[in-house]
């Protein structure tokens, strides 16, 4: 019990340093421009956390997000690059927002919450089809095809807002409001919805899944070594798709979680970007679903807090891909200095590093061509 | 369809399409040098953004566009740097670095536009023209190709300069070794870190003046997230090139025409929503993928860290 105390507390701390230090560059910033950081954070930490409605708020911003990160999770475990969060965050609101009116009609409230669901879960498992085909057959990088299918996505979410699912209301092109008491229920006596739930719930299953079935534990054998998971008589290309897919529904879910506990419709050109945002949280928890849990938390608190600082302090609240790109520079720092100490604790997995290398063993790489994908025939003759 | 090859629709699109390739020409042309040497710039897209900013800052105040293009190079270069730093000497993860890359940009950018510019949000001139005698007397090439900003004609002939430094020089030969046999050119006695680092930074550089063009001579201002994704297009185009450089014009090209093409149909009287022509080059990108799947290659030491005596 002892020695797994130091080592929650060794990753606890681990985990902290990078966000600090993140804070302190980014304060020294906010100095260079004229504002106050301590003005700034203090701000933010009281609109933020100890405001208990800005802390429902900031629980509330997490629901989305903490099912982008069981969807990344899922992908980075299999060691698999899912960077097209946004577009499949958006085509799952999208159709959420497109469909709950009519649904609502014919349904009523609990029926249209769970079709809606499931439908954007089916479009964004879906939008991610293409990326692992061409990973799993061609070795194609799935870097570059989850980004490019993100861009489309989104564009393919406002088409849809802007056209077939556009409201009759004039004024700007956005779906019809799904009135407020029939979207996500409340928690007991405050604002916080059902989604975060779902969120907390999703990260669990999650974990379960990827430590304790069959399922996940041949996705982490894919991840470790495509050839060996080949050898072992999986089959990497149906395991990719199925990979991808739970990450790509996982983040559809959230952006219908995001339409049905929050904005009620999707407006045109409306995109958080959480898709990059929630990238690092999951390395700086070691892809660990309890950690992620608690940064997802802390993430939002900073989030919240910092768009209303930002408000208070007349900057633009894109202060914050600063905070979150620092975030990311220090956490590979603070993994530069443990390694020259000789502590071995990394937060990208070294498989998931490596991914752009070509050859060993999973053949692909970015350049399909020196090496074909895998395929069941060709290990025997190797 | 006698339209679609009305002068006026054609002129529009060539001359359309060559303004918005050469921001992807440039960042790819560098991007194809580093991942030759081996580096992967997935943060391509921020130091475009850099580049961006700076050029217009510095073309607004001193009313040079040249000294704003050069400063975009110089704020390219610097993003870059980032990159040299800690993925080049430190051998901190490529991907992880590119994303911070992007994020740092997107929101710095952001930060000091809003903080100098939000209220005026003012404009640059037109951008100057060198048309070419005689060759722009051409219909409809004449207008479109040899009337453009000279920079162009600088773009297109640096694409086939670096083609001939790649193949034909040692340099060339240190950079491709750097990408394909780190350990073979360590022994011969070049440092593989020396040679990635200037190839990373010729990147950043090139990127930074892709950007420079996109603001001073595409759009005329800088705007908060101004590049929309055209670095990774433009690392695409880097990969679909296979290390050629003069393909990286055909690929731009192409992908500027898909940009350019409502603003001409547009000229013919054909209105298509914006988020169609969007989605248009992306579209172009993974069509390209799935018929060319088995045929983009890339350097076999790509985004792996060189140690020394390491296997």
């Amino acid at each position: 019990v002892k020695a797994r105390a130091a080592r929650l507390g060794e990753a606890t701390l681990t985990a902290a340093v990078p966000i600090v230090l993140a804070l302190v560059v980014n304060g020294i910033l906010l100095a260079a421009l004229g504002r106050d950081p301590f003005t700034f954070y203090a701000d933010m930490f009281n609109r933020g956390l100890i405001q208990w409605e800005g802390f429902q708020e900031s629980i509330i911003r997490s629901a989305p997000l903490l099912l982008i990160a069981a969807g990344l999770i899922v992908a980075f475990r299999a060691n698999l690059w899912n960077l097209g969060g946004d577009g499949q965050f958006l085509l799952g609101a999208a159709f959420t927002a497109g469909f709950a009116p009519s649904l609502l009609e014919s349904l009523g409230v609990w029926p249209m919450l769970l079709a809606t669901m499931a439908i954007a879960a089916l479009a964004g498992g879906a939008w991610t089809l293409i990326p692992a085909l061409l990973r799993g057959r061609y070795g194609v990088n799935e870097i570059i095809t989850t980004l490019m299918m993100s861009f489309i996505g989104i564009g393919v979410a406002n088409v849809l807002v802007k056209g077939p699912f556009k409201t009759d209301v004039g004024g700007v092109a956005r779906t019809d409001v799904v009135p407020f008491d029939e979207r996500f229920p409340l928690l007991f006596d405050t604002r916080i919805h059902l989604g975060f739930v779902i969120g907390v719930v999703a990260l669990l299953a999650v974990h379960v899944l990827m430590t304790r079935t069959s399922l996940g534990l041949r996705l982490r054998i894919l991840g470790a070594s495509p050839r060996a998971a080949l050898h072992a008589g999986l089959r990497p290309v149906r395991l990719t798709v199925i990979a991808f897919a739970l990450s790509g529904a996982l983040i559809g879910l959230s952006g219908s979680v995001e339409i049905l506990g929050v904005q009620g419709s999707f407006r045109a050109d409306f995109n958080p970007a959480y898709g990059l945002l929630v990238i690092p949280l999951v390395f700086l928890a070691r892809l660990n679903a309890i950690g992620s849990l608690v940064l997802v938390i802390v993430f939002s608190v900073i989030q919240i807090g910092g768009e209303s600082a930002a408000r208070e302090a007349e900057i633009t609240s894109d202060v914050l891909f600063v905070l979150v790109g620092l975030m990311l520079l220090f956490m590979a720092l603070t993994e530069y200095w443990r390694a020259r100490r000789g502590r071995r604790m990394r937060f990208v997995p070294p498989e998931l590093a490596e991914r752009l290398r070509p050859g060993e063993g999973d053949g692909g790489g970015v350049g399909g061509e020196p090496r074909p994908a895998i395929r069941a025939g060709e290990v025997g003759s190797r | 369809m006698s339209d679609l090859l009305s002068q006026e629709f054609l002129t529009a699109l060539i001359s359309g399409g060559l303004v918005a390739a050469m921001p992807l020409l440039f960042a790819s042309l560098g991007e194809l040098v580093s991942e030759q040497a081996g580096v992967l710039n997935v943060g391509l897209e921020g130091y475009m953004l850099f580049g961006a900013f700076l050029a217009f800052v510095i073309a607004y105040n001193t009313g040079s566009e040249w000294l704003g293009l050069a400063a975009g190079i110089v704020a390219g270069a610097v993003g870059a740097l980032l990159m040299v730093v800690f993925s080049v000497r430190m051998r901190l993860d490529q991907i992880v670095i590119g994303i911070a890359i992007i994020l740092l940009a997107e929101g710095a950018t952001s930060l000091l536009f809003d903080a100098s510019y939000a209220e005026s949000r003012p404009s640059l001139g037109t951008p100057s023209e060198l048309a070419i005698p005689l060759l722009n007397e051409i219909p409809i090439l004449g207008e479109s190709v040899f009337s453009q900003h000279p920079i162009v004609y600088v773009g297109i002939a640096l694409a086939f300069v670096v083609g001939w430094i790649l193949k034909r020089t040692s340099a060339g030969l240190s950079i491709r070794a750097a990408g394909e046999r780190p350990e073979a050119l360590d022994a011969a006695g070049v440092s593989v870190t020396a040679t990635r680092t200037w190839a990373t930074l010729c990147a950043g550089g090139l990127a930074g003046l892709g950007g420079g063009y996109l603001a001073i001579v595409g759009a005329g201002s800088f705007t908060p997230f101004i590049t929309q994704g055209a670095g990774f297009i433009a690392i695409v185009i880097a990969m679909l090139s296979r290390g050629v450089a003069p393909w990286t014009i055909v690929g731009a090209v192409l992908f500027g025409m898909s940009l350019s093409i409502a603003t001409a149909l547009q000229l013919i009287g054909v209105e298509i929503q914006t988020d169609y022509v969007q989605m248009l080059p992306f579209i172009a990108v993974i069509v390209v993928l799935v018929l060319f799947a088995r045929r983009s290659y890339l350097p076999s030491a790509l985004a792996l860290p060189y140690v020394r005596g390491e296997k």
